[in-house]
């Protein structure tokens, strides 16, 4: 009886054993998974640009040829878009999203704070080309109209500064891509920054409230370095949208391979636009390769941002460590 | 009741994929955007008299000769015939099936469609950025009695890769030398100057909403949009209008029967040939490792052939000639099975 109880416990042991080992190598193999999926893209892209990389070298980074006939090519204005829209994406992302999520924790009627969190997370949640078609048809007719205009007679008067308002309007552009990436990316941004804000221990913030603190104080020393591993994520998850994103950038960059002035009212070409403009009609051979070669260099743009926004979190915990 | 009746949706759905499993000679195309919406037609007519089904994927000319070549899809297509050698380094051939023509359009105030005549070479130089104001001499000259402004002229062209850019730097290529060395021929190019629409509906939105541009645009997008066309200068000296009648007169005049169907029709000589003239075509491995799939492919063309032309006209395409279908046909005997049978005898 006593052997046969045992025996039972025995297997319910067992049992549960297989059932972790079987759990942790499950998990296991989905952890390899990714990885092996990531070497598997980076493989396959090298394998597809050969052509194009063993033609142009690292020459293709700085060359802004982009020539199918003649077969020359160079990506340098295609990632100079890419960077420069997402920069002005940024810029004006990071502030206004800052604001968002410090009206909806700090300032908002508590009744107020549901609605409007839902409808920001809404505007996450709109299809990309629907941000094109509107910035083509919508946006850009009173950007080039009203915005430009203004935007030309006031910052375009500033000395140096002046010079990236130059030239005509046409209301499509680096500055309008930039513009309606930014209201792409506002609603992630806000999201996180607003959850990660909500989670400051209420204990922290009263007391910087009872010796005295204003509401921008609290948020500025307390809340902000509390949360800012979050908020940097939130950044990054905006900067990794801005850079890939494509259909938007599309209808409203102008898709023009000319770099002659720095004015962001030029039109430019990114990353994206030049692989959804192309890639559908290329011929098979250099062309396509070089076209996996601009795919590969996003891939590691993107890697870069990532790696970067984990040093500079290392480095900020590090200054922590010295400090106390 | 209810899980009665969903056991037998379940049979009946899963008697259906037995069905068309069972249907092999079910063929699979891919490429071209330009003719996709007359493939689309012929194969839903096709499949309405035949009951079998051809399957055309639209994912540009591009994607079409990768395709083929890989031996993904039964037939490829493409805007832009392959020369003779790529065909025998893939083992493929080719035939036209559609004629299309790419329109020049304006946005000149007071300017009515078919008014504003141009030549190939002020064409040219207009999208190089030498003509740059519409009161250029070049352009005067040949339109006298029409009221150009003194205005920059606005250049568009398509910003993504398509066939009507192929179309439309081909004949440029033909008509001035400068264009030829300079920027060259293909489904994208270098552009000199300009702004770039993406599609056809790109182009023409730029077009329409800047006063002072023009831009190029495929024949029927321009008609059914009604946009301000101008009447071109041909090979042979007259002024011709965009339409179904000049674009059968550049086929006609097209030598076919030499260099496996590689015919660009554009500046072709003939009194009534449209200068900016283009078919597209049909891509297949000439020895077959699916016979049944090739021969279904051509079964489905040559009915079309002989049953598509109102179609194709009713969605402003142009059919093929007589002469040239008939030669066609004559060509498909290249398309072998393994053992060196054509696939296909026409019956």
């Amino acid at each position: 009886m006593s052997a046969t109880q045992e025996s039972s416990a025995n297997t319910a042991a067992g049992a549960g054993k297989f059932g972790d080992w079987l759990f942790f190598n499950l998990t296991r193999l989905f952890a390899a998974l990714t990885l092996i999926l990531l070497a598997g893209i980076i493989v396959s892209l090298v394998v597809g640009s050969w052509e194009s990389i063993q033609k142009f070298g690292l020459s293709f980074i700085w060359r802004q040829d982009w020539n199918p006939p003649m077969e020359e090519f160079g990506a340098l204005i295609p990632i100079y878009g890419t960077l420069v829209t997402s920069l002005i994406a940024l810029v004006i992302a990071v502030p206004v999203s800052f604001g968002i999520a410090l009206f909806l924790t700090e300032l908002s009627p508590v009744w107020l704070r549901r609605p409007l969190g839902t409808a920001i997370e809404l505007l996450a949640a709109v299809p990309s080309i629907v941000y094109g078609m509107w910035g083509l048809m919508v946006f850009a007719p009173i950007f080039a109209e009203y915005v430009q205009p203004l935007l030309a007679g006031t910052l375009g008067r500033v000395p140096l500064l002046g010079a990236l308002f130059a030239g005509p309007g046409l209301g499509i552009g680096l500055l309008a891509a930039g513009i309606i990436l930014a209201i792409m990316i506002i609603p992630f941004i806000a999201s996180v920054m607003r959850d990660v804000f909500d989670v400051t221990p209420a204990m922290l913030k009263e007391s910087a409230y009872g010796i005295g603190s204003t509401t921008w104080e609290v948020v500025w020393n307390v809340v902000l370095p509390y949360t800012k591993v979050g908020v940097i994520g939130g950044i990054m998850l905006g900067l990794g949208r801005a850079l890939g994103e494509t259909m938007a950038v599309t209808f409203i960059i102008g898709n023009t391979n000319f770099l002659s002035t720095i004015s962001l009212y030029a039109p430019g070409n990114s990353i994206t636009s030049v692989l959804a403009n192309e890639f559908g009609e290329a011929t098979p051979g250099i062309y396509t390769g070089a076209l996996i070669e601009l795919g590969l260099i996003l891939f590691l743009i993107t890697l870069a941002v990532l790696v970067s926004s984990k040093l500079l979190l290392l480095r900020l915990a590090k200054h922590e460590g010295t400090k106390t | 009741m209810l899980i009665r009746t969903l056991r037998n949706a379940g049979i009946a759905a899963i008697s259906l994929l037995a069905m068309s499993a069972a249907n092999a000679a079910d063929v699979t195309g891919a490429g071209a955007s330009f003719p996709a919406p007359i493939y689309a037609k012929w194969a839903d007519a096709y499949q309405k008299a035949t009951g079998n089904r051809i399957n055309y994927q639209s994912i540009g000319s591009g994607g079409g000769i990768k395709q083929i070549t890989a031996k993904t899809v039964d037939f490829g297509a493409s805007d832009m015939p392959l020369t003779a050698q790529v065909l025998d380094k893939d083992g493929l051939m080719q035939f036209p099936t559609v004629i299309g023509g790419v329109v020049p359009v304006v946005n000149l105030a007071g300017v009515k469609p078919g008014e504003l005549k141009l030549t190939g070479a002020v064409l040219a130089d207009i999208y190089i950025g030498k003509i740059v104001k519409w009161n250029d001499k070049a352009i005067a000259d040949l339109n006298p009695g029409v009221a150009l402004p003194a205005s920059d002229i606005g250049v568009v062209r398509r910003a993504d890769g398509s066939g009507t850019t192929f179309i439309f730097t081909n004949y440029l290529s033909k008509v001035s030398p400068e264009w030829k060395t300079k920027v060259g021929e293909g489904t994208a190019v270098q552009w000199p100057v300009g702004l770039g629409g993406k599609g056809n509906e790109g182009v023409s939105a730029f077009v329409q909403r800047l006063p002072g541009s023009i831009g190029y645009v495929e024949y029927a997008y321009a008609k059914q949009n009604k946009l301000t066309h101008a009447i071109m200068k041909n090979a042979s000296g007259n002024f011709v209008a965009p339409d179904d009648l000049t674009f059968k007169a550049a086929a006609a005049h097209a030598d076919w029967t030499k260099s496996n169907f590689a015919e660009i029709l554009t500046e072709q000589t003939g009194k009534d040939a449209w200068p900016l003239t283009g078919a597209t075509f049909i891509l297949m491995h000439k020895v077959q490792d699916k016979p049944a799939q090739g021969a279904e492919v051509l079964k489905f063309f040559e009915w079309s052939y002989k049953n598509g032309a109102k179609m194709a006209e009713d969605l402003d395409y142009v059919s093929l000639p007589e002469s040239l279908v008939k030669l066609i046909g004559t060509s498909w005997a290249n398309v072998k099975d393994a053992s060196g049978k054509p696939v296909f005898t026409g019956k």
